[in-house]
């Protein structure tokens, strides 16, 4: 959560006092008030563009921090102490010290916040200063001002490539039809361009831009923090209103693209951006290990009081025993004795001061720093780098790296994350007649199998060799325009890598097929129009897809492509040719050498390359498809669509309306009005359900295409139709349409009512069928995380065949595996299958001891609609338990909602822990909801990525990150709790012991000095690297045999078991560190300290050494550490013991460790003891 | 379009300079790996890539210790016979030490001493007599010793004032009353008390003499008081306050003795003038509290004269001046004679303790091999 400052808080609800049923925002313009007093700008009330992220100023560092600091029980405890100490009957040191654990620990966390509230003050103060343009009246023309200048209301000019310093609403670009692209990869990772428009109505073409004189007025909603969604209107004068929606407003942090300025007012400033309202910080979240180890703290706690508890009636009753108090009993000032009762009260805090080491308060820090450790080597492995997008594994959740280790249910998105989410165009049925598309197959099938071999020496290569036979190379121009373009691919991918990505060759090049380019050949000859036409047309102009021309791109990166030019043309053309079977004459190499970088120059001149930015890779796969028959998509603005058609002719149409995609329609519209016919025509793709049910006028033939499309089953059918609307038609629908665009309310809902109208009675064109590839590895991923004991299930949004088929390929359902199909769309049916279901599950319940032995597995496939009456009250119990069973569960056609519903259920009904893994906007709340929420940084942005705790690049690193890394991350910290206590109770039952023969006065032989760094220093860093280093198992092993992940999910390495017995071995070693020494030296004439020294020594060795038993692999780090933290010790005291003289009273630590050390006696106690303590384990 | 002169042309170096650093810093809080994404991907393709070194890939060679039973037999066989070593020699060594312990309390009625447990007995002397029948090697250390005495009793142990014993007399009289040594800091005539206390206070005051009976007349066996205290207590940490006019009983003027002592400090010997104040030895042996409420100390040493080869065998009597009131905390008195080792008193315990640690683990690792090599025969008999 972002901080805000409590002044501000305090402002936000005067504010809202203000104006408390004031739903909406209403700006005007600044310039009128140019000149007058802050008190009567009508803007005032809202908070202006200078942010502040820091918490503290200097002045009040020191108490909010402090404050903040107060809010750990652990501080608090720590200060109880100290103040208890304070208090003289009961102290236990001298007060001063007992404040230096508190006061360390204070002043680090104390100098980090500091430093990381300085770092963010500096940005802030970076981001406040940075200069824009803010239109002045009196000057009649834009100023330099900074950002913490602009106020809403203010009007703000930001030229291409600058980034926007507030949320702005678009009034003005230089474009002639008034769009501005912006990217938002500052906002969401999202590399592509986003298209803006200036509201309707300002955007007279050619005429400057006049500030002053805009006289409406803006209504808005109020800010949140949703980037997708935004409305209001503009009213005028004459209470004329025109809505707009987020394609209007500039958001602050992104950058202005592709257009030379762009001006707006301003609406939301400062910390109201949306922006600002996203930043939240990092998540926190409590990992299973922490949550169970505070409840072991708590025993702690327990154990502790019971100590006290002994200490304190030991005091009363060894009080009880003298008749007379000998001479070594010390009254209180006054020369009385304190009553035996009240002075065993005193005792018992005296106690616990003493013996406060026993809640391991240093394990949080420690912790704190084992999974910095932790995240340093996961994020440093360089298996799980993926060298395409020359990304790391992220991990973006600091604290739950051991939950790596414990997952028992992983839920996965299939698009995107189970395959590459890169379409490759495969198929298309145009009127019932199927066109395979064989040779693309076979194509890719090279590509692949080129890729596979040679990688990445070759992979420039590959791009070649295929077109050139294909092309048929008759002239070098043809072979060297589609060179300069993957020049341009090339190195605009070094700048959109994501976007680039979806554009490499693989997808962009469709290879026609024969029969089917015939077929619009003779048509497009003959009659100009016919199905096979409008099939690619709806293919060209039915989506989303941006065209940025070549130009666009040069200018970009005009630095790289003139580098290349030279210097890589002639390798990539040598190369090529000896690839390829053709043979070259030198002079014909530098021939096309010069004419490519010709023709590169005279791209500048709007050449036919085009580049796509399409916001879906199966868009782009799509559009490409209709690229490839001829159909190229030239144009895109807000306002025409330019197509270029085979035979080179330009068709423009006017686009009337776009009904945008969204997943409860699951299709998209685009109304245009066609060039020549002026027939208003709806083209619209969707899924084939989306489109089948809402077919107009069922043809014979219907029935045979559906077919058709069912058998595609491992592919992405989407179904293009058309419909044409009469111009009465379409202007009533129009007004509705308009109205609803204006609506503030229930935007959405109007919106879809209107979509959902008009997006009825198609008539079906064709089909076509995208394939998602699985990504590498998949089956072998799912296998092991099986074999590790983990349930997979798969939830989409796809159709059960589809996802069926995946199933099967990526080896999660097997095929004699027992699969129960659970699906109905109808809601008559509902009772049935209730009824139908409850007999079924019990049935599967009672036979599945049985069938376990045979049949083994079970899966379940079930559908977005049945889930939802699945996970009704009544049925829920049975479906979970029914879940219980299955091996595998396959959800289809489930809303990114259901999907957080299902997680949450599994989650908290079988109490597992849970891992959702999903690359899309649509599983955002799945992996929200999940223990462990995992995003793959693919294709569809970065939504997914910003709200996990783990980035991974592809599934199959999900192997080696929970194998492995989760294993060792769960064992380590497992460990390295365990011992923490162990270590704790160890050395604090040293001191309890020594109450027995001190009259339980809470004496400590031990120096207090000494007993803080024994925590601080001499014991602290073995843990630590063990819990950073330690490999019990080495990878290899846990990725041969995923059965050792079981012992993680089962949490056997941290139970209460371990923690007693880690209790009780403490409890032995201590008394042997006792009691050896005790009888050694009793009757003797040695001093306390003399006494405590061998003693601190023993449980050093035991604690260090207990330590070395435990690690399982020793690395120099290891030896380093282990000996040099006894050498610390040993330096530490001797130079303690050798300059304190006189200080820290009672303990005069002078020259005591010398004198011990020259003893023969010290060391036979020291070595008996140690191999006394350790000889059990 | 528009006419700013000033402005386009400096337009261009805010995006050339700053364009990078803002698009850094635009919420570097929340996005900086974004960030650190777009610029990594200008420096080069490969920069976010790990390196593969054997630490950062965690493939450091590492050494894994297999207990097999290869090597624990033989290592608890190795320390099982070392320990038993270890404990022979101790043992041996504690045998050779000679004790002469007396406890002189006066508990019982039959004991010398038993007139002198009355407490209306003042400067009570008894007399405490033991024969040796060897004699006892020298040097012979003569102790003091003490049962049931918390010299570790938490408050006591504070009770004492360091700046005092450096001899800083700044200390002597300007001191709060709520410090440490309360109440034993001022007298009821509210004079400031010299050294402060209770450890000072309730300082060890019975003393000794020791004598040779030979055909029945008494030989006073010199008993050497010095160097019985720590090195450094008496040369470093303790101080007496630099003498007045050459006199140290100046240096304490205005100060009272502590209430339990005859003498104050700077007349604690006054056959030694160097052996006062601060840095009177018995002083020192007694500020240097027990660690345990069974304790002896250091009294005095024999290592003059006739007997500087120790203490012949022979009749010796032992003259106590019996002042330390124990017996009202069921306490215990008692003198010991000792003659030192390397390893310090008489301990059979540690060398004990050795013997049978070092046969345990013989007998552990018989017990291994015995179990070791059943499981081994009944492998070959599988395989």
């Amino acid at each position: 959560m972002t901080w805000t400052n409590p002044l501000t808080l305090l402002r936000h609800g005067w504010t809202r006092h203000w104006n408390p049923d004031r739903p909406v925002r209403t700006v005007v313009s600044n310039l009128p008030f140019e000149d007058l007093k802050k008190r009567e700008q009508p803007n005032r009330r809202y908070e202006g563009n200078a942010i502040r992220t820091n918490k503290y100023r200097l002045w009040s560092f020191i108490p909010m921090n402090l404050f903040e600091q107060f809010h750990r029980m652990a501080n608090i405890y720590f200060v109880g102490l100290a103040i208890l100490n304070f208090v003289p009957v009961v102290n236990a040191f001298q007060p001063e010290v007992a404040l230096i654990p508190i006061c360390i620990i204070l002043a680090l966390t104390a100098v980090k916040d500091g430093w990381e509230d300085f770092r963010r003050y500096q940005t802030d103060q970076q981001l406040n200063n940075t200069p824009c343009f803010i239109f002045s009246r009196y000057e009649m023309s834009y100023l330099i001002k900074r950002w913490k200048d602009v106020r809403v209301g203010d009007f703000v000019r930001v030229l291409s490539n600058e980034i926007i310093p507030a949320d702005i609403l678009l009034l003005h670009t230089s474009d002639p039809n008034g769009v501005c692209h912006m990217e938002t990869a500052n906002l969401d990772g999202e590399t592509s361009l986003k298209q803006r428009k200036v509201v309707p109505g300002f955007s007279s073409l050619g005429e400057p831009f006049q500030p002053q004189t805009f006289d409406s007025t803006v209504v808005c909603e109020n800010p949140n923090n949703n980037l997708n969604l935004f409305k209001g209107y503009v009213e005028r004068p004459d209470k004329r209103r025109t809505g707009f929606g987020i394609d209007s407003l500039l958001l602050r942090g992104c950058m202005v693209r592709n257009t030379d300025d762009a001006a707006g007012i301003v609406v939301y400033a400062g910390h109201e951006t949306k922006s600002m309202l996203n930043n939240s910080g990092p998540r926190y979240k409590r990992s299973k290990i922490e949550r169970k180890m505070n409840t072991d703290v708590l025993f702690c706690v327990v154990l502790l009081f019971f100590m006290c508890l002994i200490g304190a009636l030991g005091h009363a009753i060894w009080l009880e025993t003298f008749s007379s108090m000998p001479s070594y009993i010390v009254p209180d000032s006054n020369g009385n004795y304190t009553p035996s009762v009240l002075a065993g009260f005193y005792m018992f805090f005296t106690m616990i001061i003493l013996l406060q080491v026993m809640i391991p308060v240093s394990l949080y820090v420690s912790i704190e720093l084992v999974k910095m450790g932790q995240i340093f080597f996961i994020t440093q492995d360089v298996e799980l780098y993926d060298e395409e997008l020359d990304r790391r594994v992220q991990c973006r959740a600091l604290n739950i790296t051991e939950d790596l280790g414990q997952i028992q249910y992983v839920f996965s998105d299939k698009t995107g994350t189970l395959t590459e989410n890169k379409m490759v165009f495969r198929r298309c049925s145009v009127m019932g007649t199927e066109y395979c598309h064989e040779e693309n197959a076979a194509r890719l099938a090279v590509i692949s199998g080129a890729n596979e071999e040679e990688e990445v020496t070759i992979y420039q290569q590959t791009k070649l060799p295929p077109l050139f036979p294909l092309e048929e190379l008759q002239d070098v121009h043809t072979g060297d325009k589609n060179h300069a373009n993957t020049q341009v691919t090339a190195a605009s991918r070094r700048r959109s890598k994501v976007a680039a990505e979806a554009q490499s060759d693989m997808e962009t090049v469709v290879v026609p097929d024969r029969k089917l380019i015939l077929e619009v050949d003779r048509q497009m000859a003959s009659i100009q129009t016919g199905p096979y036409l409008d099939f690619f047309l709806a293919l060209a102009i039915c989506n989303t897809v941006l065209v940025s021309s070549v130009t666009a791109q040069r200018q970009r990166v005009r630095v790289n492509v003139a580098d290349l030019a030279g210097a890589e043309r002639v390798g990539d053309v040598l190369r090529a040719l000896t690839h390829s079977t053709k043979t070259y004459s030198v002079q014909q190499i530098c021939q096309k050498v010069i004419s490519s970088e010709r023709k590169v120059k005279s791209g500048l001149s709007g050449s036919e390359e085009v580049c796509y930015e399409a916001h879906s890779p199966d868009e782009a796969a799509l559009i490409h498809a209709a690229k490839a028959y001829g159909f190229t998509m030239m144009e895109r603005t807000p306002h025409y669509v330019t197509v270029k058609l085979p035979d080179e002719a330009l068709l423009k149409f006017e686009v009337l309306d776009i009904l945008t995609f969204d997943s409860t329609r699951r299709r998209m519209s685009i109304i245009v009005r066609h060039p020549h016919t002026k027939e208003i025509i709806m083209y619209t793709k969707g899924a084939d359900s989306a489109i089948m049910e809402r077919l107009g006028n069922v043809f014979s033939d219907c029935c045979s295409k559906i077919k058709c499309v069912e058998q595609w089953c491992g592919w992405k059918a989407v179904c293009f139709s058309l419909k044409v609307i009469s111009e009465q038609e379409f202007r009533a629908w129009s007004a509705v349409r308009q109205e609803a665009l204006s609506a503030i309310e229930e935007k959405e809902e109007r919106l879809m009512e209107t979509a959902n109208f008009i997006e009825s009675s198609f008539t079906l064109l064709g089909a076509t069928g995208i394939e998602d590839r699985l990504q590498e590895s998949v089956p072998e991923t799912i296998q092991a995380l099986r074999r590790a004991g983990m349930q997979v299930w798969v939830l989409t949004g796809d159709k059960p065949e589809t996802a069926i088929n995946i199933a099967y390929s990526c080896k999660l359902l097997e095929h004699e595996d027992l699969v129960f199909t659970f699906s109905t769309n109808r809601k008559v049916l509902q009772c049935q299958l209730t009824n139908a279901s409850v007999p079924e599950q019990s049935l599967i319940c009672v036979s599945q001891p049985v069938s376990s032995g045979k049949l083994g597995c079970i899966g379940l496939v079930i559908d977005g609609p049945t889930l939802s009456m699945a996970m009704s009250d009544e049925l829920v119990e049975q479906f979970v338990e029914l879940c219980k069973h299955c091996r595998a569960v396959l959800c289809c056609r489930v809303t990114p909602l259901q999907k957080s519903a299902v997680v949450k259920l599994i989650r908290q009904k079988l109490r597992v822990m849970t891992l959702a893994v999903g690359d899309g906007a649509n599983d955002v709340n799945m992996i929200q909801a999940a223990d462990v929420g995992i995003g793959v940084s693919g294709q569809e942005g970065m939504q997914a990525v910003m709200a996990s705790d783990f980035a991974i690049t592809r599934f199959k690193h999900l192997q080696r990150l929970l194998l492995v890394h989760g294993h060792w991350c769960y064992s380590r910290l497992a460990n390295m709790v365990i011992y923490f206590f162990y270590k704790n109770v160890a050395y604090v039952n040293l001191l309890f012991w020594y109450q027995f023969f001190c009259g339980f006065s809470a004496t400590a032989m031990i120096d207090y000095w000494l007993m803080i760094f024994f925590n601080l220093f001499f014991t602290s860093a073995p843990p630590i690297m063990f819990g950073i280093m330690e490999k019990e198992v080495s990878d290899s092993t846990l990725l041969s045999l995923p059965e050792l992940y079981k012992r993680g999910q089962h949490s056997e390495g941290y139970r209460r078991s371990t923690f007693w017995i880690a209790i009780l071995d403490a409890f032995y070693q201590s008394l042997v560190c006792f009691f050896i020494p005790y009888w050694t030296y009793n009757g003797s004439d040695i001093g306390i300290f003399a006494f405590g020294t061998p003693m601190n020594t023993v449980s050093l060795f035991t604690i260090i050494l207990h330590l070395a038993i435990e690690i399982k692999s020793w690395t120099a780090v290891h030896w380093v550490i282990m000996i040099g933290s006894v050498l610390v010790y040993f330096i530490v005291t001797l130079a303690y013991s050798a300059i304190c003289i006189s200080c820290n009273p009672p303990s005069d630590p002078y020259w005591i460790m010398h004198k011990q050390m020259a003893d023969p006696m010290f060391y036979l106690v020291c070595i008996l003891t140690t191999v006394v303590a350790l000889l059990p384990r | 379009m528009y006419n700013f002169p000033g402005f386009i042309k400096q337009a261009p170096i805010i995006r050339k300079t700053d364009r990078a650093d803002i698009c850094l810093k635009v919420h570097t809080v929340s996005l900086s790996f974004l960030s650190e994404d777009i610029r990594m991907k200008n420096e080069g393709k490969s920069a976010q890539r790990p390196d593969n070194t054997a630490f950062t890939q965690q493939r450091l060679p590492a050494w894994q210790p297999i207990l097999s039973a290869g090597i624990v037999i033989p290592g608890f066989l190795i320390i099982g016979l070392a320990f038993i070593g270890i404990g022979i020699g101790l043992f041996l060594t504690s045998q050779t030490i000679q004790v002469q312990e007396m406890d002189y309390t006066g508990v019982e009625k039959d004991s010398p001493c038993f007139r002198c447990t009355i407490p209306s007995n003042l400067n009570c002397t008894c007399e405490v007599t033991f024969s040796l029948s060897t004699l006892f090697t020298g040097p012979v250390f003569f102790y003091y010793g003490l049962s049931n005495y918390y010299q570790n009793f938490r408050r006591y142990g504070v009770s004492k004032d360091y700046n005092q014993l450096t001899g800083d007399t700044r200390y002597f009289k300007s001191r709060s009353p709520e410090e440490d040594c309360s109440p034993y800091s001022y007298d009821s005539n509210n004079n400031p008390i010299v050294p402060c206390g209770a450890i000072a206070n309730s300082i060890f005051n019975d003393t000794f003499e020791l004598y040779q009976i030979i055909n029945g007349t008494k030989k006073q066996v010199p008993l050497d008081g010095r160097g019985i205290s720590w090195w450094t207590d008496y040369n470093i940490k303790y101080r007496n306050p630099s003498p007045v006019n050459g006199s140290l009983a100046k240096a304490f003027d205005g100060t009272v003795k502590p209430i339990n002592w005859p003498r104050p400090a700077y007349e604690l010997d006054l056959t030694d003038p160097n052996n006062n104040g601060f840095l009177n030895q018995d002083f020192l042996v007694w500020m240097r509290r027990a660690a345990l409420p069974q304790f002896r100390k250091l009294y005095r040493r024999i290592t003059d004269g006739d007997y500087a080869a120790g203490l012949p065998a022979g009749n010796y009597s032992l003259t106590v001046h019996y002042n330390y009131p124990v017996l009202s905390f069921d306490g215990r008195k008692k003198v010991v004679f000792s003659n030192v080792s390397w390893m310090g008193g008489k301990n059979n315990f540690l060398g004990l303790a050795y013997l049978v640690v070092g046969s345990l683990c013989v007998v552990m690792s018989v017990v291994m091999l015995v179990v070791y090599a059943k499981f081994k025969f009944s492998d070959d008999d599988d395989a």
